[in-house]
């Protein structure tokens, strides 16, 4: 086919470009501007190449951070994708019911992120809070504001809570979308419930969790607001995740240079773990057809 | 392989029917024979799958009971009877290879490795698919996924009966009557009890050796293609069956004689007694069009070419009729008349055929 060339077309280009560079090139050469240099105050800065990015990459504080988030996504996940499928199994496929379910599931993520944290931070609280008083009243040695294991368990207990709903909102999409005659087949193959499963439900649900997974993934790798409010990263620094640090790095400490090399590595690691998950997965689809 | 018997078997959706209009399925007293291969025929709507869903269990019917050979199944949940159904979309399992979906109904029963892998390749034979065993099912064509899921049905050797749900609804034209034959010639093979449920008539009649034609609820008539054809039990079987279907016209009759609306014919038989409503049908590859003057006159809309035979479109007595005529016949402007072959004509009362005395 022939193709009409027309340069005055590049104009119809100028709006997206524009939109873009508004939204999110030029606030993000602010922060790359902030990373390459340094100042002594008065609105005074002197470039000093990349020595931000080798002190980050070189700190230690960063490391454990990394580690603790590291640590905190893939726990939450190991949970929340197994639960979600397991509840969304679980529900009824329809009539009033279905619907009461789908209701009461969907609570936990109409809630702002704050509000979650503070819910929690009383509810856990031993002295005035349900939770936290009946587990101490248990005999159990329980305190998030001072030990460590309890911090973490709670801000886990807490984002399941919060998320696990999401995971079993895509799933019951996935399982209510798988014709009955499947289940008919399967019944006349005499296959078990295992068999079920691993056959029929979730290769159907394999397209939503992936989604699900993707999600989870990058919420909870930046996950800020809850635990700030719930522990304020403490016991001392054993709840401060990447966020939470980049945030006292930036407006606690005002190291604007390290915080904007900080920022720009964070989004690198997220952006490469996304993608490197994204293309695995639909590579394992691909396969499989 | 069994035979299947409906006794008095009835379904309907409300709770307390009163009326017939409140069935999905009409009472009912039918034998399906062993190893013959039946068709359920019948538009939408008229019971055809409430049928298929109680043999299969899927539906538990309200009324009535279902028997493999002597053993009543009525109750008996899908996975006991021992049945295997081909869905209106196949029904595959998709991680798994073709060879693993073959396999997978015997594993399940726990029968040993031997026996699987020598049911599988005769299956696998069969249904002409040896050469993508080892690939996954997902990766399959419609009409390769339809078979595999008749395959997994096959696989068996004790399934009493092999359901067909309108099998060839996602199928291509130039596919379907490939996979039709195919499934001809393996119920030759393999002479399982093939029950399969269509609104297709060209399906109906080139798969079964009896045909049930089902209409609102109600079976109409059971037969062979042929018996269909010549002598359909209801006006509805004459006008369903056929391209184009049956004519059926308002006839007065005393005796031998048939009054038509303008014209008298001779009858081959003797009727007395008649009642009701009358009509009598004659199928359209049974009437000539001839020079006006030698028959009865009819005013003809319209002539369709189709390639290997002309469907005169025209109108008698306020109804349309349609007249098939030989390709090689030139028709002129004076042929208008129609004639009858008298010995392919039938008597309706009320819709139901009626037999009269030979004369």
């Amino acid at each position: 086919m022939k193709k009409t060339v027309n340069q005055k077309a590049w104009f119809l280009v100028l709006p997206v470009l524009l939109l873009v560079g508004f939204s999110a090139v030029i606030p993000l050469m602010t922060v790359v501007n902030y990373s390459i240099q340094d100042t002594f105050g008065n609105n005074q800065f002197f470039p000093v190449g990349l020595e931000w990015f080798e002190e980050i990459l070189h700190s230690e504080r960063i490391h454990d951070a990394l580690g603790r988030q590291v640590l905190f996504t893939s726990i939450i996940m190991a949970i929340e994708i197994p639960l979600g499928i397991y509840i969304a199994l679980q529900m009824p496929k329809s009539g009033i019911w279905a619907s009461v379910c789908l209701v009461l599931i969907s609570l936990p993520l109409l809630i702002p992120w704050n509000v979650v944290g503070t819910i929690w931070q009383i509810f856990a609280r031993t002295d005035i809070g349900l939770l936290g008083h009946t587990v101490a009243a248990m005999g159990i040695d329980y305190n998030y504001s001072q030990d460590i294991l309890s911090a973490w368990i709670t801000i886990i207990v807490m984002d399941v809570w919060h998320w696990t709903s999401l995971v079993v909102l895509l799933c019951y999409a996935g399982l209510q979308s798988i014709p009955s005659a499947y289940y008919q087949a399967a019944k006349i193959d005499q296959a078990s419930r295992w068999n079920v499963f691993r056959y029929i439900e979730l290769p159907k649900m394999m397209g939503v969790l992936l989604i699900a997974a993707l999600l989870r993934f990058m919420d909870s790798f930046m996950i800020y607001t809850e635990p700030m409010v719930l522990t304020g990263g403490g016991p001392g620094n054993a709840t401060t995740f990447l966020s939470i640090d980049l945030v006292k790095m930036a407006i606690g400490q005002f190291d604007l240079g390290p915080a904007a090399a900080f920022s720009l590595m964070y989004f690198l690691v997220i952006l490469l773990v996304s993608w490197v998950f994204f293309t695995v997965m639909s590579n394992i689809d691909k396969e499989e057809g | 392989m069994a035979r299947i018997t409906l006794s008095k078997l009835a379904h309907s959706y409300v709770k307390d029917p009163k009326s017939d209009k409140d069935y999905a399925l009409r009472e009912l007293n039918h034998e399906w024979e062993d190893g013959a291969a039946y068709a359920l025929l019948g538009p939408s709507g008229c019971g055809k799958s409430t049928l298929l869903n109680i043999i299969s269990g899927i539906v538990t019917p309200s009324h009535g009971r279902i028997l493999f050979d002597d053993i009543d199944v009525t109750f008996e949940d899908t996975t006991d009877r021992n049945i295997a159904q081909v869905f209106q979309f196949p029904v595959v399992y998709d991680t798994m290879t073709v060879q693993q979906n073959l396999e997978f109904p015997l594993k399940n029963r726990g029968k040993d490795a031997k026996y699987i892998a020598q049911r599988v390749a005769s299956i696998a034979r069969s249904i002409q698919v040896e050469d993508i065993l080892h690939k996954k099912a997902r990766g399959l064509s419609a009409d390769q996924k339809q078979k595999i899921s008749l395959g997994r049905g096959m696989v068996r050797e004790d399934v009493n009966a092999i359901l067909f749900d309108e099998p060839l609804t996602v199928i291509d034209p130039h596919m379907k009557w490939e996979l039709r034959t195919q499934l001809k010639a393996l119920h030759k093979e393999l002479k399982h009890t093939m029950i399969f449920v269509t609104h297709d008539q060209t399906e109906a009649l080139t798969f079964a050796d009896k045909v049930v034609v089902m209409n609102v609820g109600e079976v109409v008539q059971i037969g062979t293609p042929q018996e269909l054809f010549e002598k359909p039990a209801h006006t509805f079987v004459g006008y369903f069956i056929g391209s184009p279907g049956m004519n059926i016209l308002d006839v007065e009759i005393s005796g031998n004689q048939a009054k038509l609306f303008d014209a008298n014919v001779e009858l081959t038989q003797n009727y007395s007694g008649l009642k009701g409503k009358l009509e009598l049908g004659i199928r359209p590859e049974f009437m000539t069009l001839c020079e006006e003057g030698q028959g009865i006159k009819i005013e003809i809309t319209r002539i369709e070419d189709v390639a290997h035979h002309k469907i005169v479109r025209a109108r008698y007595d306020n109804k349309d009729i349609n007249i098939i005529v030989q390709e090689d016949v030139v028709i002129t402007k004076t042929m208008n008349n129609m004639t009858f072959d008298m010995s392919k004509v039938n008597i309706y009362e009320n819709s139901w055929l009626v037999e009269g005395e030979k004369i």
